[in-house]
Parts: C-alpha cells; sequence; structure tokens
C-alpha cells in the first residue's frame, strides 16, 4: 500500500516536471525541471530494488550530464527574445497530435501485450552491485569495453568540435 | 512494488512527452533534454522488466544507454556550441541549409 503511494507521488512529480521541461521558454527552467524528473526516476529506480542503478542515475544524468547543461546554457548567454522562438501552429498541431498518437499506441502495448504482474515483494536479494557487475564483467565485458571506446571518441569528437579554431 | 503495467504506462508517458516536446520545441538545447526524457523512459521500462523478471540483463542495458546518453549530450552540446559560433542562434529553423 505504501509502496503504491510512493509510487503515484514519483510517477505524478515525474509527469508534471516533463510536462514543464517540455512547455517551458527558458532554458534554464526547463534543464531544472528535468533535474527534478530524474530525481524522481531515481527514486523510482530505488522503489524496483537497484540501489546501484539509482545512485548511477543521480550521479550521471542529476550530476555531470545537468551540469553539463547548464554550463552550456550560461555559456552561450542566450538573450531574452532569443529564449523562446515562436513555433508555427501547425508544428505545434502536428507535435501534439503525433505525441497522443504514440502515447496511445504505447499504452496499448503496456496494457495489452505483457502478462498482467501484481504487486511483488521487493527481493532484498535483487539489486545488488556485485551481482551486477559479475554480470556487467564477465557476461557483458566486451560491449562493456566498446562503451569505454565510445565514451573516449566522444570526448575527442566534442573537443575538436567545440575547441576554438586556431588561426589558418 | 507497482504492478508491471503501472510503470510501463508511466515510461510510455513519459516517451509521448519527450516526442512531443522534440517536435513542438524549436530551441535546439530543449529539443535535446526532450530526447534525454525518452531515454530515461526507456530506461524505466528496462529497469521494470529487469525487476520483474529478476534478470541484471536490463540493469546492464540501463548502464549502457546511460553512458552513450552521456556521449550523445557530450557531442550534442558541442555540435549546438558551434553552430551558435556561425549562426549567433540556437533555433533550429535557422540550421535549414540541409533541408530539402
Amino acid at each position: 500500500m505504501m509502496a503504491m503511494v510512493i509510487f503515484y507521488i514519483l510517477a505524478a512529480v515525474m509527469v508534471v516536471s516533463g510536462l514543464m521541461v517540455v512547455t517551458r521558454k527558458n532554458a534554464i527552467v526547463a534543464a531544472l525541471f528535468l533535474v527534478v524528473a530524474m530525481t524522481a526516476l531515481a527514486g523510482l529506480f530505488v522503489q524496483l530494488g537497484s540501489l546501484f542503478v539509482a545512485a548511477l542515475q543521480i550521479i550521471v544524468y542529476a550530476g555531470a550530464v545537468m551540469v553539463l547543461f547548464l554550463f552550456v546554457i550560461m555559456l552561450l548567454n542566450l538573450k531574452k527574445d532569443e529564449f523562446g522562438f515562436d513555433s508555427r501552429l501547425f508544428q505545434r498541431l502536428f507535435g501534439a497530435i503525433i505525441g497522443a498518437l504514440i502515447l496511445i499506441q504505447l499504452w496499448l502495448i503496456a496494457t495489452g501485450y505483457f502478462p498482467q504482474k501484481g504487486p511483488q515483494p521487493i527481493d532484498p536479494e535483487f539489486g545488488d552491485a556485485a551481482l551486477l557487475s559479475k554480470k556487467l564483467f564477465i557476461q557483458f565485458l566486451y560491449p562493456f569495453e566498446i562503451v569505454s571506446v565510445l565514451l573516449l571518441a566522444a570526448i575527442i569528437g566534442a573537443v575538436i568540435m567545440a575547441g576554438k579554431k586556431s588561426e589558418e | 512494488m507497482a504492478p508491471l503495467t503501472h510503470y510501463l504506462v508511466l515510461s510510455s508517458i513519459m516517451f509521448a512527452i519527450g516526442v512531443w516536446g522534440v517536435l513542438r520545441n524549436r530551441n535546439a538545447l530543449i529539443i535535446f533534454m526532450c530526447i534525454e526524457l525518452m531515454l530515461n523512459a526507456a530506461n524505466l521500462s528496462l529497469m521494470a522488466f529487469s525487476s520483474y523478471l529478476k534478470d541484471y540483463t536490463g540493469q546492464v542495458l540501463v548502464f549502457m544507454v546511460m553512458a552513450v546518453a552521456a556521449a550523445e549530450v557530450a557531442v550534442g552540446l558541442a555540435i549546438i556550441i558551434s553552430i551558435f559560433r556561425h549562426k549567433e542562434s540556437v533555433n533550429v529553423d535557422n540550421v535549414n541549409v540541409m533541408k530539402w
């Protein structure tokens, strides 16, 4: 019972802050609401029983990624009139229609396609960081190494693209 | 824990909000944030499946998605910065040279 109440509170916080991200014109306000949404998602991860991934969510998403976002927003130093661009009416309409269609489709899949599993007690054995790392470093060692190469490539690419051009 | 369907429905709501935001907004930075919302929605359903099936593969996938999202943010923001240097704007309507 208590778990359901917490789930609904976190879900409401997440949906409302998601809507605020979409509707705010000021990019800084949107970024701060995105932090709220990601923190609520970390709460849901805790409820699902994986503390390690919840901690990663806070550190990587709400921490590093959002700091990068805010840093870039403040670096660009947009003027007041550059915050809100008037998207055309048909764009707003189109976006709302496509969003609603995707919502309906995903909703139908989510409620109709998968076996209905009722509320379950949290398994204290599940979500252990040691077991996760065993899976990660034994069965998925090769993808893990590829991800590290991907991150290296991203760092180099970001520095090359955003770095100051030297005088030719 | 709440029933599996609740998590999946919440995940689809967040994904739809992300799609709506990408189509609605013209500010490249906010479009990026909406992409992050969609990635997070996918992470939520992966975590829910992982937790209900008692299988760690979903968590490993969430881990990979986080790494790819971090890489994507770094490269994407670098692209936005270099667009801003050329155009003095982050409005995606101004970046239409390649538009058919």
